[in-house]
């Protein structure tokens, strides 16, 4: 109880007070040194509607990743814990494409959906005889964008929902078989529930994954693009203060990510536990 | 927790305490054999069928890694192995100059796994060993901030810290930054915590002092730990893109990710099967380190979410 709150406190308070400091200096480019500029950072990031376009696409994209890779790796988990021949097969085979990187992520995904080249495009023209061109569409792009983050978090899902899974006490099945229930009810009434802290915890590290550790996916395959239509706060951090050589902005979004990133921490240790975490 | 109670509520303790459920047997009833061997035949193809899907992106660039330029263009798109395989890794090897990508890949990845081993272990050491010093908690937890972080969260102090240090396009930049481990900290410090404090007692005595307790004593029985952890952060440094992609301005500093993206932007017309080839490079080695090592990688996943 004291250590889980004593973890709260100081990562809600410390964060929030090391972000409050720095937000209100402004390093200046050639000199290095911090001026003291009060909120005026967060006042121009705020006032800028590119910056407000970003965090829409970023939560729509967080938010379609994470709902979506979840449920279709819990379905996955669901059918690999089944007494089934091979699961340790099944396994390995659902679980590798965690160990590629997101830029070979961007590449493959940008092949299978290339509007000329791509086995999906054909197949999709073959089926309702529209060929889309998906790096034009800013919608159809982000699609393949989540398609792609989803695909990669499979294998990190699949084994912390087979872990959730396999925690769960058989003869609450058993009794609740015997009581009656159907498998569908068997899922919602007893794995479902138990499996809530799991999930709540793959919530939190799928949100920060998509936020943070797709990059080099985006970078690769739409650069953000077309039209801004896939560019995530981490790639519009990249091209303000990377490419553009904007430090003030980029500095002023380095602390709204802090603040995010402290924001999703607090929830996880306060809801999930540290054992979920570390063990 | 509601719904457990009332799952297990009386009529399922009662069942489960003194009289199991009787299961049917396999050979007792026809009926059910058929039944389970059905649902079995579904679960197969079911399986099968994510496995294949999930595999499809990555076997199809593999295969069209080996054709030729106008294979690509084929309708319906070819699905067997071409002729073109030399060819193309070869100009995917001289495109992106890969040798030295993969030269520097592996330096940064060996080099930052070996340093964030070194520097958790003494930094668990520290927390386990000497059970009280000032501001301990203080220390963890700064650890433990600090490098939850995610790297674009510190990107922008990071980076002109590098300028500061004139360490921008040099391996010191692609390599110490991420020294620090939290992940590998705690986990050690977990494991140390285990070690019976009669055994430093007993080292203590025989005139052992605290760092030679840790080499010689600590540091065999960390072996498994120290194994999974140089694997996930091997694994990790290979596929790190953003940092090498910012803090690398020359040719020689590039890292293998880099490199796809150096392939992928090459032509207005993407050759698939060149950029196909280099992802076939860059993704082999940690692929070969997880799929050897798949058990340990699995235990270790938990630990995976280092930032």
């Amino acid at each position: 109880m004291l250590p889980s709150l004593v973890v709260v406190a100081i990562f809600l308070i410390v964060p929030s007070v090391e972000a409050l400091m720095q937000s209100l200096r402004l390093v200046d480019p050639f000199t290095g040194r911090g001026i003291f500029v009060g909120l005026s950072n967060f006042q121009e990031l705020l006032a800028s509607a590119e910056y407000r376009h970003s965090i829409l696409v970023s939560v729509v994209f967080a938010g379609l990743a994470t709902v979506l890779g979840l449920a279709v790796s819990l379905g996955l988990a669901l059918l690999v814990s089944q007494p089934v021949w091979g699961a340790g097969t099944y396994r390995t085979a659902l679980l590798w494409p965690y160990a590629l990187s997101p830029a070979v992520a961007g590449a493959i995904w940008g092949l299978v959906f290339d509007p000329s080249a791509g086995p999906v495009t054909y197949a999709l023209y073959g089926l309702t005889g529209v060929r889309l061109n998906w790096m034009v569409d800013g919608n159809l792009a982000l699609g393949v964008v989540t398609l792609a983050a989803v695909w990669k978090m499979l294998g990190y899902n699949i084994v912390f929902f087979l872990a959730g899974l396999q925690a769960i006490p058989p003869d609450l099945l058993e009794a609740a078989s015997v009581d009656g229930a159907s498998a569908w009810k068997r899922f919602w009434a007893v794995r479902f529930p138990l499996l809530s802290p799991v999930t709540f915890f793959l919530l939190i590290m799928n949100t920060l994954q998509a936020f943070f550790e797709n990059f080099g996916l985006i970078d690769v395959l739409t650069q953000g693009g077309p039209a801004r239509a896939t560019d995530i706060l981490v790639y519009k951090l990249y091209r303000d203060g990377f490419v553009n050589v904007q430090w003030g902005l980029a500095s002023a979004q380095s602390l709204a990510l802090f603040v995010m990133v402290a924001v999703l921490t607090v929830l996880q240790f306060r809801y999930a536990g540290r054992r979920v975490f570390y063990s | 927790m509601r719904t457990e109670a009332q799952v297990a509520g009386p009529a399922g303790q009662v069942i489960s305490a003194r009289q199991p459920p009787a299961r049917p047997r396999r050979s007792a009833r026809p009926v059910l054999r058929v039944r389970r061997a059905f649902s079995q035949g579904a679960l197969q193809l079911a399986l099968i069928t994510a496995v294949v899907v999930v595999a499809f992106p990555v076997v199809y660039g593999a295969i069209v890694s080996t054709q030729a330029f106008q294979d690509l263009f084929s309708i319906p798109p070819r699905l067997t192995p071409g002729e073109a395989t030399l060819q193309n890794y070869a100009a995917a090897w001289r495109k992106a100059n890969m040798g030295p990508l993969l030269v520097n890949s592996t330096i940064i990845s060996v080099a930052t796994a070996l340093g964030k081993i070194v520097l958790s272990l003494l930094a668990a050491f520290a927390f386990a060993y000497f059970r009280d010093f000032r501001g301990k908690t203080l220390f963890f937890v700064t650890i433990l901030i600090t490098h939850m972080l995610p790297l674009p969260v510190r990107i922008v102090p990071t980076y002109q810290l590098m300028q500061t240090l004139g360490w921008v396009d040099s391996y010191y930049a692609l390599t110490i930054p991420f020294f620090a481990s939290a992940t590998g900290t705690l986990l050690f410090r977990q494991f140390f915590l285990t070690v019976p404090p009669s055994l430093s007692e007993a080292a203590r005595i025989d005139g052992a002092g605290p760092l030679r307790f840790l080499v010689q004593i600590l540091l065999p029985l960390s072996l498994n730990n120290i194994a999974a952890l140089f694997m996930v952060e091997f694994v990790y440094m290979w596929n790190q893109y953003l940092w090498p992609l910012i803090v690398t301005t020359s040719q020689e500093m590039r890292v293998v990710q880099i490199g796809i993206k150096v392939l992928v932007a090459a032509d207005a017309q993407a050759e698939w099967n060149v950029i196909m080839a280099g992802v076939m490079i860059a993704m082999i080695p940690p692929l070969l380190v997880v799929l050897a090592l798949q058990r340990t990688f699995v235990r270790s996943l938990s630990l995976g979410t280092e930032k």
